[in-house]
């Protein structure tokens, strides 16, 4: 399990997992997980064009998805944005699906573009994803507090001259890199679900951001090591293991959070706040 | 004058059963599609519309998986899916998008599993490509009368929540003051979202649902100042846009690059998606003529203010 | 009878500000104007407000308060007329003017996602950097700080509690302190009493006269409801139909004076020592439009 290309796989899933804790705690508090849903899928169009035109699959798929993101971005500069999303991701499905239908024997490669492929990683393929890694991560820092910022307080950021618009296509883009790079190893449906269940759960357990992010990292980081050995273990696809092992965390955090609040509440009657009633309303008329 | 209609219409569109099937039971996925729509997007329930059409597809592939009828494992899933989106916290705006996002996930996660086993085990090549992308002209018409039957129970739920819901869409507080039990009406709403959404998408594929659901619900929003309206111009593009991709598919196998019809997804939703930008160009234009032209008006002013102690 | 003013020119006190801009001024401005489409939001709005200075932005709902604000603020063009800002800063031109750390903002009916991973003191901590780039680095007077501000608005209780969860009251507060940590010398608040019960609102009120006394931060506080403010306003812009008067309170809060903004009679009446704003004597089927007088707390 550890020897020969596994090693590759190794290593590119740790990367993809780190980003995908750090980008997925910005999905989950932007409420983008349809756009981190649609991303991807939309991006699988570019694979399809890329096998057919015969180029790199990463190529098509770095394209496809920054295609995807600066459509959403467009066509949501009115109108709602789950409908942008909904249309973007719909156009590009319906290409794929036309670049798909010319390109006949396909099949394998498509089940595991978009669930996953524990072998599916070539040495040649380490480089860029450290790459785009680098990049990401990169990005992210900088953006950290406009971010934060913008996420929590988009009024008040806008008012300070943070536009949230600039703000929104820039997170898409960065979600754009890390779907390309994540894409090869977790499958173009499941990256979602590695980019929302580590970081729900992390933010259920503390309320200190910093602590969240590193939460997220870790839990993001085992989701994957344990659907890659239980992949290569039954020869399953991994994005059944990351898609369950996410639904998981996710369900525990919630019960964390349910318990600690009723806990709290319970401990904390005698300091709640005590609301005053208003006096009876008087009627005054002349 | 008949040279461009054969053109137009090639020969055997109107005699083959493929093709009447298709335009059929298209027709009438649309129209429910159209009408469900409107409201989905007007409550801003997109994700959940396209997720419930995968989670619908896991459980096609599951059905497949054991024999047993794909519509019903269309179905099951997918109104199981709504449930547990709605037990999860679809209500809270807030926690709409995470909800539905776990759901999915998770039913992702299974229609790995199955689709792999379906390939591996049963060696059934192409179940993905059905499963996932779905043919129009593949719906045996067998299905048709539980298709129609569906469709009446899922428009019927949105028409007779009608009032109701569309005010605790557009104002779930307000609806709430005026005694509309809001969650038990958004239950009720997703619970038709669901049965429409597991029909277009065992009919027409997951991609197709998405598109007709999203698409002309959002096009006639843009449009139409009234909902009701809304819901008939949806319907009306939705319909339209249907037959005229099966009408370009069935041209198509006469295209390039491989004399082999291209997917009628792909004409179904460029054409949904032309009626989407010509209606948002035509009323950012509208808007833009308006405004230069716009005159002084004189304002009287609003009565005394509320201005109390 | 009074006879409606229908010009702002002859209504005294409308535009207390007549005089030439004088160097105390924080911020003027000078007949602003608002058009969305065919709907005039904003008239004409001339006021000016100095340092230290609390002052009342009232005005029924969808009077324009919080158009008004965004003005200030710079998020929303005028279609014509000038916002000054002291130092010379002109808002009303062309292009984004930097003004954060000129002017505090606490906008309208924030309620934050109770699951938020974010405790009140990093809150008020993305008001001191929370546009600037990188992760920032702990530092301990940045820490201090944190801590003084919290201290000031009486948030240190909730500090590292989660934001979401905080009640509308608590979460008001650390706006404040988010707002006020920019060291602004102006804090615009958009009807921060709206959502709040009387005590948490007087507290809030009480609060802010405080800061604007102590500090010197002036204070433009939009509420639709103005008396909880009446003891400790320095002067009100009333607005009404997208114009406005502005002056002192006793100049503005008058039967004369508001007819004319309202073009159409109405009365200032006092009750239990509670202002009230009525449909005037013309036309008496009218029924008092808001008596939620509350007699005696």
């Amino acid at each position: 399990m550890f020897t020969g290309f596994m090693v590759n796989t190794w290593i590119v899933a740790s990367i993809v997992a780190l980003i995908a804790g750090v980008v997925g705690s910005f999905v989950v508090m932007r409420g983008t997980a349809f756009a981190a849903h649609a991303i991807p899928q939309g991006a699988f169009a570019g694979a399809a064009l890329a096998g057919l035109i015969g180029v790199d699959t990463i190529l098509g798929l770095g394209v496809f998805s920054v295609i995807a993101a600066l459509g959403i971005g467009w066509l949501g500069r009115r109108g709602r944005h789950d409908v942008a999303v909904a249309l973007s991701l719909v156009v590009l499905l319906a290409l794929g699906s036309l670049f798909l239908s010319w390109n006949t024997d396909y099949e394998p490669e498509i089940f595991s573009l978009l669930f996953g492929e524990v072998l599916g990683i070539s040495s040649d393929q380490v480089a860029p994803t450290v790459v785009l890694a680098v990049v990401t991560i990169a990005l992210m820092v900088v953006l950290f507090r406009p971010l934060l910022f913008s996420s929590v307080l988009p009024e008040v950021a806008e008012a300070t001259g943070l536009s949230t618009r600039a703000m929104d296509l820039i997170f898409l883009i960065v979600l754009a890199l890390a779907t390309s790079m994540t894409l090869p190893v977790v499958g173009a449906l499941l990256i979602f679900s590695l980019m929302i269940g580590p970081p729900a759960a992390a933010r259920s357990v503390t309320a200190n951001p910093m602590t969240a992010l590193g939460i997220s990292v870790v839990l993001s980081l085992v989701t994957v090591w344990v659907s890659i050995a239980l992949a290569y273990q039954w020869n399953l696809p991994v994005g059944f293991f990351v898609g369950t092992i996410s639904a998981l965390w996710y369900a525990v955090g919630r019960a964390w959070l349910a318990w600690t609040r009723r806990r709290r509440r319970v401990a904390g009657d005698d300091v709640a706040e005590v609301t005053v009633q208003a006096a009876p309303l008087g009627r005054c008329r002349r | 004058m008949t040279a461009v209609w054969d053109a137009i219409f090639q020969a055997g569109f109107f005699s083959s059963d493929e093709v009447q099937v298709a335009l059929v039971v298209g027709g009438v996925v649309a129209v429910v599609s159209g009408v469900v729509g409107v409201f989905a997007v007007l409550r801003g329930q997109s994700f959940a519309g396209h997720a419930l059409a995968d989670v619908g597809s896991t459980g096609g592939s599951g059905a497949f998986l054991v024999g047993a009828p794909p519509m019903w494992g269309f179905l099951v899933f997918s109104v199981a899916g709504a449930a547990l989106m709605e037990l999860i916290g679809i209500q809270r705006a807030r926690g709409r998008d995470l909800a539905t996002g776990i759901v999915l996930g998770g039913a992702l996660g299974l229609s790995a599993l199955f689709l792999y086993e379906d390939t591996t085990v049963h060696n059934t090549t192409g179940a993905t490509m059905t499963v996932l992308f779905g043919s129009i002209f593949a719906i045996s018409s067998s299905l048709t009368p539980w298709v129609v039957a569906l469709s009446a129970i899922s428009t019927a739920g949105v028409i007779v929540c009608y009032r109701p819901l569309l005010l605790a869409s557009v104002h779930p507080d307000l609806a709430a003051a005026a005694g509309v039990p809001v969650r038990q009406i958004g239950a009720v709403f997703l619970g038709s979202l669901s049965v429409a959404v597991a029909l277009s998408s065992i009919t027409i594929g997951s991609i197709l649902s998405t598109a007709l659901l999203i698409g002309p619900a959002a096009t006639a929003v843009r449009l139409a100042r009234r909902p009701g309206l809304a819901m008939l111009w949806s319907a009306l593009i939705a319909v339209v846009s249907v037959w005229l991709g099966v009408l370009l598919a069935y041209d198509s196998y006469t295209w390039p690059p491989k004399h082999q019809a291209w997917p009628a997804s792909f004409f179904v939703v460029a054409v949904v998606f032309l009626f989407y930008l010509g209606a948002d160009a035509g009323v950012s234009l509208r808007a833009r003529l308006r405004r230069p032209a716009a005159g002084q008006v004189a304002g009287d002013g609003p009565a005394p203010a509320g201005v109390s102690g | 009878m009074v006879p409606p003013l229908r010009s702002s020119e002859d209504a005294p006190g409308t535009y207390g500000e007549g005089a030439p801009p004088t160097g105390a001024d924080l911020l003027r401005l000078d007949d602003v104007n608002v058009r969305f489409g065919d709907r005039q939001v904003l008239r004409d709005v001339a006021f000016a407000i100095e340092p230290g200075q609390f002052v009342g932005l009232i005005g029924s709902n969808g009077a324009g308060k919080t158009t008004l604000l965004r003005v200030i603020l710079g998020l929303q063009r005028p279609t014509s007329g000038a916002v000054h800002l002291a130092a010379g800063h002109e808002l009303g031109g062309a292009g984004r003017p930097r003004r954060a750390p000129l002017v505090g903002y606490v906008p309208q009916k924030v309620m934050l996602d109770p699951d938020l991973p974010l405790r009140a003191r990093d809150v008020v901590a993305l008001g001191i950097d929370g546009r600037r780039p990188g992760i920032g680095l702990p530092s301990r007077s940045r820490l201090a700080l944190v801590d003084r501000l919290l201290e000031q608005v009486s948030a240190t209780r909730f500090a590292d509690s989660r934001v979401g969860e905080l009640s509308g009251g608590e979460q008001q507060r650390v706006l404040i302190a988010h707002a006020l940590i920019g060291r602004p010398r102006l804090l615009l608040l958009d009807e921060p009493l709206a959502n709040l019960d009387l005590n948490a609102g007087q507290d809030v009120v009480n609060l802010l006269a405080r800061l604007a006394h102590e500090q010197q931060i002036a204070i433009l506080l939009s509420a639709h409801e103005m008396n909880p403010l009446l003891p400790v306003m320095d002067r009100v812009v009333y607005l009404a139909g997208g114009r406005a008067v502005s002056g002192r309170t006793d100049e503005v809060i008058r039967t004369d004076v508001l007819s004319g903004l309202y073009g159409r009679p109405v009365e200032v009446l006092e009750v239990q020592g509670r202002v009230l704003v009525v449909a005037g004597l013309e036309t008496p089927d009218l029924p008092v439009v808001s008596a939620g007088a509350r007699a005696t707390r």
